[in-house]
């Protein structure tokens, strides 16, 4: 049994998957995107522009090694060596400490890049709600991004925040969505809005005789709101598409699309691998130009 | 006449009796969950200090977050009213006010009568209030008492780049993993915070004298690194800062029995 005082009810699974569809010997360019971002770095291959093998894992104290370590991680079902890559482009928070890249791209850009890929050409608006930061992405049919808005400044509605909450509430972090709806009427969000304030204050809440289940609710209600107010800011055009860890967080989405009145869309990919699709793209776009790596 | 000021806080809960325009008693402990215990506790032992009876006290004056629940109190009077007046009281030539609490900070503009002219508050926010440097101390494994003077001690400046609290504790964990020493690590997070008040305090105008008061005002490191920032010498701190509000109230208290 998991020892209570040292289970870390923030962590998550790391996951690596291969396709065995495609064999790579055969495709004509094989493009790699890694997204080092503050708290997950993926690495994701794609040979001629389909997903051929990922890895998503916690990106640790160093930048190259978290690079290093996920691109490692995302061949290790394959048989492709790391000498066969074409291109390779680092993006994400750490993606200046990617030393394999041949060029990096701004996040924003991989995001909406990818979230065109993973949802369609008919998204319009992205919301990326990452480990540290709160991205509202605009952009057009090819994934272009014509408009976008970040937080990046505060843990509120960021996917520290939830981090620092399940670790409070002890309740695994993948539990936290489904749990948060087994209560019985919704109870009013958590009214602070810095997540140290709102630590105290959910405290408070548990001492006053809420649930546990009860205090997940006001916060993930309290978060769908911060969200909320950042994607008004923007504006939503739809379709409209979530990316990134908090994507899989039910309570969360949930209330915000309830809030939004607007449904996201669905994909079979996980959606912390937005960003590094994006960018392995946007090596295959390059490889194909034949532009010379820099 | 005797007066009696109760503060209480997000944090601690201070009363201070005045007599004659002097302190002679003060009390201090933790708000905790019950504030209404709390606030008379505090009277209890500033009462004792002062070895008068609580049927003595003239007037009582209550502020603070938490001023609803002192029911001792003939009156309530806003932290901002209450923290200029203190500051005029311990130093009549103080045209700012800076008051700098666990969970809020204030920053007051006055006349020379001690009149509010603007003011500026953090409620939101806990990286510029003293929540911040106790999520501090509890990263760096640094007792808040000795930060300040560790901080003092080193001559090296580096960078905090994050804003948020939470985000700075990583950022913490990460400079001590990168070995970087413990005292360096105090300075960054004393700067940071200061270089936060000091842009609340440009809001309203930077206009000397300052007066800080408030818990964070005991840390000297804090106040160094305020006056670095102002690139100001004419910050003065009274004995005793984290009482600043009471001492407010209880002063106020004494001009009302008047």
């Amino acid at each position: 049994m998991a020892d209570e005082n040292t289970q870390e009810f923030w962590n998550w699974q790391e996951t690596n998957w291969a396709s065995p569809d495609i064999n790579w010997e055969n495709g004509r360019y094989i493009t790699v995107g890694i997204d080092v971002g503050s708290v997950s770095s993926q690495a994701v291959v794609m040979v001629d522009g389909e997903m051929f093998a990922y890895g998503n894992m916690r990106t640790g104290s160093n930048s190259p090694d978290s690079a290093r370590n996920a691109l490692r991680f995302a061949l290790e079902k394959t048989s492709l060596t790391a000498d066969k890559i074409h291109y390779l482009i680092g993006t994400g928070y750490g993606r200046v400490n990617v030393p394999m890249a041949d060029r990096t791209v701004t996040e924003i850009a991989c995001h909406a890049k990818g979230a065109n890929f993973f949802y369609g050409p008919t998204v319009r608006t992205v919301l990326d709600v990452g480990g540290q930061d709160i991205k509202v992405i605009r952009c057009d049919e090819k994934g272009k991004v014509t408009n976008f808005l970040m937080n990046d400044k505060c843990a509120a509605g960021t996917g520290r925040g939830m981090e620092v909450f399940s670790d409070l509430l002890s309740v695994p972090i993948g539990d936290v969505g489904r749990r948060s709806f087994e209560v019985d009427g919704e109870p009013p969000p958590v009214s602070s809005t810095c997540v140290v304030y709102a630590k105290s204050e959910a405290t408070g809440l548990l001492r006053k005789g809420l649930s546990t289940n009860e205090v997940l609710a006001a916060y993930c209600s309290a978060m769908a709101n911060r969200i909320y107010s950042l994607l008004e800011r923007v504006g939503v055009e739809p379709e409209f598409a979530i990316t990134g860890g908090m994507a899989k967080n039910r309570g969360v989405i949930g209330r915000l699309t309830r809030k939004l009145g607007l449904e996201p869309l669905k994909t079979k990919w996980d959606t912390q691998l937005a960003g590094a699709a994006g960018a392995a793209l946007f090596g295959y776009a390059l490889s194909r130009q034949g532009k010379g790596r820099k | 006449m005797i007066t009696a000021g109760i503060d209480c806080g997000a944090k601690n809960t201070k009363t201070v009796i005045l007599k004659d325009g002097r302190i002679v008693g003060r009390g201090m402990v933790l708000t905790g969950f019950v504030q209404a215990a709390a606030v008379n506790e505090s009277l209890q032992i500033a009462l004792k200090d002062a070895g008068i009876n609580e049927c003595d006290l003239e007037r009582i004056g209550g502020t603070g977050s938490g001023a609803n629940a002192i029911a001792e109190a003939n009156f309530r009077v806003n932290d901002i009213k209450a923290i200029v007046t203190a500051a005029h009281f311990f130093f009549p030539h103080s045209r700012t006010v800076v008051d700098v609490g666990a969970e809020e900070s204030r920053a007051v503009k006055c006349d020379e009568n001690g009149a509010v002219v603007d003011f500026a508050i953090n409620e939101k926010c806990a990286a510029g209030a003293g929540a911040f440097i106790e999520a501090m101390g509890r990263a760096l494994e640094t007792p808040l008492e000795q930060m300040g003077n560790l901080a003092l001690s080193s001559d090296n400046p580096i960078p905090m780049n994050a804003q948020c609290a939470i985000f700075a504790e990583s950022e913490v964990v990460g400079l001590i993993h990168a070995k970087v020493e413990k005292r360096d690590i105090c300075r960054a997070i004393l700067d940071a915070m200061a270089s936060r008040i000091v842009s609340m305090i440009r809001r309203i105008g930077v206009n000397p004298d300052i007066v800080i008061l408030g818990g964070v005002a005991c840390n000297p490191g804090f106040v160094t690194a305020l006056k670095r920032d102002l690139s100001l010498d004419s910050v003065y701190v009274p004995e005793l800062p984290e009482y600043g509000a009471a001492v407010g109230a209880a002063v106020i208290a004494a001009a009302e029995a008047k």
